[in-house]
């Protein structure tokens, strides 16, 4: 187990060195020069531009510059943007407001997606079975800005009951709109997935097994069934995770909420470099950890999984 | 010598023959799944309807122009003084900011979501396609490089890596579009045809092939790529909506396909700002959009339970 996770550990290496390597490419390749952007329409003074470029190690190349970012990542450095900020700053303050809104979609999205999946595979065929199927149809098919615009009319410009935009409320008030839409597509997902994976395990031996000892149902479904059929479930979590701190950028745009996604957004379109790359950093190490996370879940549902 | 001469070929016209005749036999056995597969589905009323709406929705995508009166390429198609005017009998979906028919724009866009859709999961299914068997048939350090690699580009999010790449290389027509979502979508149809090669891999079919004397291409392309086709192709059909569906997500960041050029993503991202007070703008694309996504996503779930050798 404890090897495993080493080994695990070391191989998100060259991914993390695979991933900004490709970011600070194409951010390189971002046209503008970021050091007359700062100057806005006037000419740059030359000798404060020269002494920029050198703090910032624009004119090295291109493999230069990524060696001096990537140590620095390494010992904990995300860089600083062209104004003197340090990125980590800017982490800290948008970070938080990412993480509670895709906490929130995430728990949403598990909680209502199993018991909604479970139900339907025990109810197969009959009506609660087609009204989630349907709904989950539905969910998949409607684009999430244009539920996002939906659910902020109806909820937050007629009935008024949850905030129409912004953060000012705090969690959960100003959270819980955004993360129902952000949870949508994947509460789909998961309902159908316990669905698929639920059905075939309430068919298993072991289950008629429990059923024959003379186990309360609850039992059953809940720990034999339930748990056996949920590693495709949380297999789709995990990739998930990752998917809904970059994916929120959308949401976060819809609900005016100021997030990770949205400076990330902003700064591509101001080409602010060293913001973008940190940005997308941070979401690909959050990507790496939850899928390893994922892998040490399995073990946990399954007892018969080992690692070596 | 000479009747030696003349008796050769035709023995070995009659191996060949026989030879064909043979092969001819695996390809119909071989197809048997996929042949299982079709007649089952064609038994399915859903598959009828979705089948129904995506050959509409092809219409729609060749010919435009049969479905309206009016060319949105035309003088005079937008008429300001019509701004956001609400459906009336002789414009059936209202108007757009611009004064612009909204029915005849939707019909004009249906071929780019429809290309961009298509091109997407084609490209992605090739790509991905490709080097999963790959991965799974050759294995050792191959496959561990090509693992990382795509670990690399499913670690980036689609959003991001389009936000991106459309920054630098601008763009904003359909191929662009796809070119992005492509470089960006394979990883997922890599791990879904390698993890089925593998699992095929060591199945007694293969050993069996192996001892007949077939060689790996052979059995790399008539014995494991027919038995790994069908999870495949279920996830190639709902990729299909949810290629559509992304297009419109990167439309509305303004990173996707631009004006002119006509897709649902960019009108409804135009009628975004103002949905509160004529939500018609929105809502008849956006409709529009969530039938075709809904039409191929019912579809991949249709041929799911037809190919699908558990699902029976």
């Amino acid at each position: 187990m404890g090897r495993y996770v080493v080994r695990r550990l070391l191989q998100v290496i060259p991914v993390v060195i695979g991933v900004t390597f490709i970011i600070f490419c194409l951010v390189f390749a971002l046209p503008g020069d970021p050091i007359q952007a700062l100057a806005g329409d006037k000419r740059a003074d030359p000798n404060v531009a020269a002494i920029l470029r050198a703090h910032y190690h624009l004119n090295e190349p291109l493999y230069q510059q990524y060696w001096h970012y990537i140590s620095g990542v390494f010992t904990g450095d995300l860089g600083e943007t062209y104004n003197g900020r340090a990125i980590s700053d800017i982490v800290s303050e948008r970070f938080p407001v990412t993480l509670k809104l895709g906490l929130t979609a995430f728990a949403i999205e598990a909680v209502i997606g199993i018991v909604a999946g479970v139900f339907s595979a025990l109810k197969k065929g009959k009506f609660l079975d087609n009204v989630v199927l349907i709904s989950t149809l539905v969910l998949i098919s409607i684009p999430v800005f244009v539920l996002g615009s939906v659910l902020q009319l109806e909820a937050g410009v007629n009935l008024k009951i949850t905030p129409v935009a912004g953060i000012e409320k705090g969690w959960p008030q100003s959270y819980i709109l955004p993360a129902i839409v952000l949870a949508s597509t994947s509460m789909a997902y998961i309902s159908r997935l316990t669905r698929a994976s639920m059905s075939e395990s309430i068919r298993a031996d072991y289950v008629r097994t429990a059923i024959a000892k003379g186990l309360p149902m609850r039992r059953v479904i809940g720990l034999h069934a339930l748990r056996n059929s949920l590693i495709p479930v949380v297999t789709f979590l995990g990739f998930d995770l990752g998917a809904l701190m970059g994916g929120a950028i959308i949401t976060e745009r819809v609900f005016n909420m100021p997030g990770i996604g949205g400076q990330l957004a902003q700064s591509v379109y101001l080409r602010e470099r060293p913001v973008v790359v940190g940005l997308v950093t941070l979401l690909v190490l959050i990507y790496l950890v939850a899928n390893l996370l994922v892998d040490l879940m399995y073990a946990v549902l399954d007892p018969r999984i080992r690692y070596e | 010598m000479s009747e030696k001469t003349i008796e050769r070929p035709t023995t070995d016209e009659a191996a060949i023959a026989k030879e064909i005749e043979a092969e001819e036999k695996a390809a119909a056995r071989q197809a048997s799944l996929l042949k299982d597969g079709w007649t089952d589905l064609r038994k399915r009323p859903m598959f009828l309807v979705t089948a129904f709406i995506i050959v509409c929705l092809l219409a729609l995508a060749i010919a435009p122009s049969l479905f309206t009166a009016r060319s949105p390429y035309s003088d005079g198609f937008c008429q300001l003084q019509n701004s956001m005017n609400p459906p009336t009998s002789g414009h059936l979906f209202g108007f757009d900011v611009q004064g612009c028919d909204i029915y005849t724009r939707t019909v004009y866009g249906t071929r780019n979501s429809i290309v961009v859709g298509v091109v997407t999961t084609v490209v992605t299914t090739l790509i991905g396609g490709l080097l999963g068997m790959l991965a799974g048939l050759v294995g050792g350090w191959i496959d561990a490089v090509l693992s990382r690699i795509t670990e690399v580009f499913s670690a980036l999010p689609l959003i991001v890596g389009g936000l991106l790449i459309m920054s630098i290389w601008g763009g904003g027509d359909v191929w662009s579009v796809s070119f992005i979502m492509a470089i960006l979508g394979w990883p997922q149809v890599y791990r879904i045809m390698r993890g089925e090669v593998i699992s095929n891999k060591y199945n007694d079919y293969v050993t069996a092939a192996r001892a007949l004397g077939a060689d790996s291409w052979r059995i790399a392309f008539r014995h494991i790529l027919p038995n790994t086709l069908a999870p495949v192709i279920v996830i190639t059909t709902m990729n299909l909506g949810v290629y559509i569906s992304a297009e419109a997500a990167l439309s509305y960041l303004g990173i996707g396909i631009q004006s002119p050029n006509i897709s649902w993503g960019l009108m409804i991202s135009d009628a975004q700002d103002r949905f509160l007070t004529s939500p018609h703008a929105l809502l008849f694309p956006a409709g529009a959009l969530s039938l075709t996504v809904l039409a191929f996503i019912v579809l991949g779930d249709v041929v799911r339970d037809a190919f699908d050798p558990k699902m029976r």
